[in-house]
Formats: C-alpha cells, sequence, structure tokens
C-alpha cells in the first residue's frame, strides 16, 4: 500500500518498508508510526537517525544485535539495550525502526 | 566455548561484480552472524578483488557494497584471510585492500585489523580446522 505524505503517493513492500530508500523524509517515519499508534518523540528520532546514518555508512540495515551494541557504544549503555529499545519500539527496534527510517528490512531479520 | 558451537569459514574466490557470489556470499555471513558461530571468511583467487581499496561501480550498472565489508567487525566477523599468493599473482599487496578492522569491546573499544596475511600453506591449515567451508 502506498504511503501519502506532502502530496505525494510513495510506493512501500508488502510489509510497509519503503521502495525508494531515496523518497524518505522525517514525515514519512511520522506517518508511519501514527499508523503504529505511535507518537514519536526525540528518543525515538535519536535511534532513526542513529540507523540512517548506520546505512549510509554500510549500505544495510543492522541486525537487531549489532543495532544494540552499536547503539550502546554511540548513544551509552543505558540506550544500548533491548529493554530500552523494544520499549521505544515495540514491533522491535530493526523491524519498526528500520521501516520508519526508509530502510529496508534488517538483513538477517526472518 | 560451547560444543554447538561450529567453526564456518566462507571461502570467496571470484571478482565482486558480473556475478552474484560476492554479495550473496556477504548476506549469508551476515545472516549467518546472527547464529554466534565461529565465523572466519578467506579470500583467494579473483575473491581478493572484493576487498580492494576505490571500488566504483558507476559504469557497470551494480551497487557498490563494498563499504557493507567495513560492518563485519560490528557483526564480530573478525577472521578475514587473505592468501598471499593470490595478492601478489594479481599484483596487489595488502595497502591495496580496505582497512577492514573490528572494535574489541573488552579491550576498551580498540581498533584491531581483521585482515589476516597467510600463505596459501598457512590458509590449508586454517580450512583444515573448520567443520565447514562454503565456498563461493
Amino acid at each position: 500500500m502506498p504511503i501519502e505524505v506532502n502530496g505525494k503517493s510513495l510506493e512501500t513492500d508488502e510489509e510497509g518498508y519503503l521502495v525508494n530508500l531515496a523518497e524518505w523524509e522525517p514525515e514519512i517515519a511520522t506517518i508511519m508510526a501514527k499508523e503504529d499508534d505511535l507518537e514519536l518523540t526525540d528518543e525515538h528520532w535519536e535511534i532513526i537517525n542513529f540507523l540512517r546514518e548506520y546505512y549510509d555508512e554500510y549500505q544495510i540495515a543492522p541486525a537487531v544485535r549489532v543495532l544494540t551494541k552499536a547503539v550502546g557504544k554511540k548513544l551509552g549503555k543505558e540506550k544500548g539495550n533491548s529493554k530500552y529499545l523494544y520499549a521505544l519500539f515495540p514491533y522491535g527496534p530493526g523491524k519498526q525502526a528500520c521501516r520508519f527510517a526508509g530502510l529496508p528490512k534488517p538483513t538477517g531479520c526472518i | 566455548m560451547s560444543e554447538s558451537i561450529k567453526k564456518l569459514m566462507y571461502l570467496n574466490r571470484r571478482a565482486p561484480y558480473g556475478t552474484i557470489y560476492a554479495w550473496e556470499s556477504l548476506e549469508v555471513v551476515l545472516i549467518g552472524a546472527a547464529f554466534e558461530q565461529d565465523v572466519s571468511l578467506a579470500f583467494v583467487d579473483d575473491g581478493v578483488y572484493q576487498i580492494v581499496k576505490g571500488q566504483d561501480t558507476a559504469e557497470v550498472g551494480m551497487k557498490n557494497f563494498s563499504p557493507t565489508y567495513f560492518a563485519l567487525g560490528g557483526y564480530e566477523v573478525t577472521k578475514l584471510y587473505v592468501e598471499k599468493e593470490s595478492l601478489e599473482e594479481r599484483g596487489l599487496t595488502i595497502d591495496d585492500l580496505m582497512p577492514l578492522t573490528w572494535e574489541d569491546e573488552d579491550d576498551d573499544w580498540a581498533e584491531k585489523d581483521s585482515i589476516r596475511l597467510v600463505s596459501r600453506e598457512e590458509l590449508a591449515e586454517v580450512m583444515a580446522g573448520q567443520d565447514v567451508v562454503f565456498s563461493f
């Protein structure tokens, strides 16, 4: 189902991931979150931006275990654990946060 | 170390572009890394080109996935064996390869080299010590 943002209709795959990464804009995350009954806070954005930077550098979406460790290193131990990340993204920090960030589904996510 | 941990080696022997082997191998490595096995990679023959610096795929119309090799350290894949003879036969040295590293969490995130230059003979020994070798 396409996602409507700022008068444009953007294509998503059958699981709701944006097909063309280049079309991403922050508004998309807000809209996707609303559909999941989530209000995005600064803490959410911190992870979403982190994921976008990770993708930019490595050209892949990280597996949850890798994300957790990398967040711990960059943003501190109190954030680099699954309890913190799942509290922010109840459908999984890998799957849900990557979707909000406009990335493909993490490699190794089945 | 638990007995259920297997030593898995991914053997890469083809050039990065032109066939899908190199990218497929890398994807399998990343997926397999989630199972917390003892994973290593080996680059021999044209496979050494997979980790050469400064790749530019603009003219071949394939995605340049070489940055993804830098992600391996974060996946705790820290042993990348490169066969010395394969490099020499292609006029390459270790300085032509991407500086791939991993960060040791138990050593205050110290950056350590992932690439291990080995002779054909040494690599054969490492291979003999594996439980499984996947050839790509």
